[in-house]
């Protein structure tokens, strides 16, 4: 407001323009300042911590001793029940990200494109609704549909298809699917709710049958959605604790879980430390990679 | 001549109360410019719709070149589309967007190379071959949306008010060099408006709708000079209504009493409404001696003067308080009136249409 009183004329001045453009990037920032503060005290700080403390010794009881340094931790990165862990992660987590956008693409499309808003809105509260109970108690209750006496085992037993999953990869992949698939619709059904349909149109009118008016038109305008359910599904599937520790067997064991044995039963905290920041490289390089190989075809 | 574009009875129904397009048929002559003219939900972008074959008609047949049509894919008909909002995809450069119609018709990669190539240039677009239709000023994106359809030869352009969208004077441009192109490719173009001068000024014919029904077809001259009904009479251009009744002569007689002759075929007795354009009305002196006993006489008062600079309008009321407004060219050799000027005023024979009301 004020700035605008100062202005004496419509005329462009220079010297007051500039100020007002400085102002208001201080107010920008004052108005994230909050955020910032959130962002260092809690993330940047806590990254910071953990970094140093994977090059620091530990002592017996596994905590690190700061002040004797060493590389172990990072060397020991490379053992290859180290390796096969995190392998085993990044493979389910892409895995996982596949099939949900396989499986939540067309029904994200088929929600986005009912006439009726009401309609859209009901089949979108349906995919939301797993939310309103916890999901750890979610994941118990897949526990029981995946035991010896639960229902899915009893119908693939029936049918001959499949035997008790629980405690196989199997288990756990099916958790992560389930967990995560909402996450993907989500931003697929904002992404196809709002293309315009003129452009299918107009495909269609230059001769496109409707396959390839999907493949040159209606995918491409939909890649924000799948980059970012694509990214929503693979980090938290990359660092998925719950659903493996739950469904999973000894011989499941993801990164999430295994981190954590590092700072309990495995008393040796600068080896997890070095296994988060390593869990964390992987996701910014898979989300980086992901971000530019959609950017440049948008 | 054949008819390039042939609807027999087309009826458009949305759900069970809307109907956009209401038993419409007409022959559009192969290589004309033929403008769909009406008011904004009048059924123009549906009728065309229809004939690009991204609405199929509830009812009735449309042929293009003999061949029927209505029920057939977009993508299998020989025409293309100009649509309203340009709809340039966002994700391609100029040249991928004009190249995509031939590409789906799997044309040899080095014919769509040039052909492409020669459509810019048509268009006047050389050297942007590679920018986004964001990096386009909305002039440009017409242009490429018209290349984009050209370049696959369509036998029918449809056309859906492509320049609603530009300001006033590159509007004008536009329709100069829509025009041109037009009558260089020779393909038979319907063009969807709800301009009247843009119709008047472009088309070869016009066919004036109102609530999904085609009311008239003609050339422009027949649609403002022998409009069929008061709609379309005050949809093109402007004009005075003056309500009167035939009279045994033929004549028609108008409140007040007066006698007037006036074009129609309304039987005696009939109650019918003259439309009388404001140009077509000379403004006399009360008493002047030379008067044209040819022409239609109405003594009246200039109630009104507005001053346009190429031209002046007067208001004059008739002797029973009737309001008529007549245009003067801003020509020395005609006489300037004031208000409350005692007047005279005349008409051709042919100049008032007798509508029947
Ligand atoms: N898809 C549709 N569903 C329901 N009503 C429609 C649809 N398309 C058009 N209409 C209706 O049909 C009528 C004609 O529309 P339209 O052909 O777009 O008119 P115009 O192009 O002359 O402005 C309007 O009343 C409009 O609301
Ligand atoms: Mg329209």
């Amino acid at each position: 407001m004020t700035m605008l009183d100062e202005r004496p004329s419509e005329e462009a001045n220079p010297e007051l323009e500039r100020k007002a453009e400085r102002a208001e990037s201080w107010r920008g920032f004052f108005t994230a300042l909050p955020t910032y503060l959130y962002l260092v005290v809690f993330f940047v700080l806590p990254l910071i911590i953990i970094t140093v403390i994977s090059f620091a010794e530990r002592s017996r009881t596994g905590k690190p001793v700061l002040g004797e340094w060493t590389l172990d931790w990072w060397i020991k990165l490379g053992d290859p029940l180290v390796r096969s862990v995190v392998f085993r992660s990044v493979w389910l987590a892409f895995l996982n990200t596949l099939l949900s956008l396989l499986l939540g693409y067309p029904f994200a499309y088929w929600i986005a494109t009912r006439k009726s808003a009401l309609m859209r809105n009901f089949l979108l509260v349906l995919v939301l609704i797993p939310f309103w109970s916890n999901f750890l108690v979610r994941t118990y209750a897949w526990r029981t549909l995946l035991d010896s006496n639960g229902l899915v085992t009893k119908v693939g037993e029936m049918t001959g298809l499949w035997g008790k999953m629980l405690f196989t990869e199997p288990a756990v992949f099916l958790g992560l699917l389930y967990g995560y698939l909402p996450f993907m619709v989500l931003p697929l059904y904002a992404a196809i709710e709002h293309l315009d349909w003129n452009l299918v149109e107009a495909a269609r009118d230059l001769y496109a049958d409707a396959r390839k008016a999907f493949i040159k038109v209606t995918l491409p305008l939909s890649k924000p959605g799948i980059i970012a359910g694509s990214i929503l599904v693979f980090i938290p599937s990359l660092g998925a604790y719950v659903t493996p520790d739950l469904l999973g067997g000894s011989k499941t064991t993801l990164l999430g879980n295994y981190i954590v044995t590092q700072f309990k039963s495995g008393r040796n905290w600068p080896f997890g430390a070095a296994l988060s920041v390593t869990i964390l490289a992987i996701m910014m390089v898979a989300t980086i990679i992901y971000f530019r190989k959609g950017g440049k075809t948008l | 001549m054949t008819a390039a574009v042939s609807i027999r009875g087309v009826t458009k129904r949305f759900g069970t109360d809307v109907t956009a397009v209401d038993n419409v048929t007409l022959d559009i002559v192969d290589g004309e410019f033929f403008s769909l003219l009406g008011p904004s939900g009048c059924g123009k972008t549906t009728m065309l719709r229809m004939i690009a074959g991204l609405e199929f008609p509830t009812e009735g047949s449309i042929q293009i070149f003999g061949e029927e049509l209505a029920l057939r894919p977009p993508n299998k008909r020989p025409v293309n589309t100009v649509f309203q909002s340009y709809a340039l995809f966002p994700h391609m450069n100029v040249e991928k967007n004009v190249a995509f119609g031939l590409e789906m018709r799997k044309v040899d990669k080095a014919v769509i190379k040039e052909q492409v190539a020669d459509a810019i240039e048509a268009v006047h677009l050389k050297g942007m071959e590679k920018r986004k239709p964001s990096q386009l000023s909305g002039g440009q994106q017409q242009r490429v949306a018209l290349a984009r359809a050209l370049v696959n030869r369509p036998k029918v352009l449809l056309l859906d008010e492509p320049l609603g969208a530009l300001d006033l004077k590159l509007r004008q441009a536009m329709q100069i060099e829509l025009k041109d192109i037009q009558s260089e490719v020779g393909i038979t173009f319907i063009y969807v408006t709800h301009d009247q001068e843009e119709a008047l000024t472009m088309s070869n014919r016009i066919g004036v709708m109102n609530f999904g029904n085609l009311l008239q077809v003609g050339t422009p001259e027949e649609i403002y000079e022998r409009p069929v009904n008061r709609f379309v009479a005050d949809f093109i251009g402007e004009t005075n209504f003056i309500d009167g009744t035939v009279a045994d002569d033929g004549r028609i007689r108008i409140a007040g009493g007066a006698l007037v002759y006036a074009r129609g075929d309304a039987p005696a007795g009939a109650d019918v409404t003259l439309t009388l354009r404001p140009e077509k009305i000379w403004i006399h002196s009360r008493g002047a001696a030379d008067l044209d006993p040819e022409r239609n006489q109405l003594p009246g008062k200039i109630t009104r003067r507005l001053y346009y600079g190429e031209s002046i309008y007067y208001e004059i009321e008739l002797e029973d308080g009737t309001l008529v407004d007549a245009r003067h060219e801003n020509i020395p050799s005609l006489q300037r009136r004031d208000v409350g000027d005692e007047v005279t005023i005349t008409f051709h024979r042919q100049a008032a249409e007798a509508l029947v009301s």
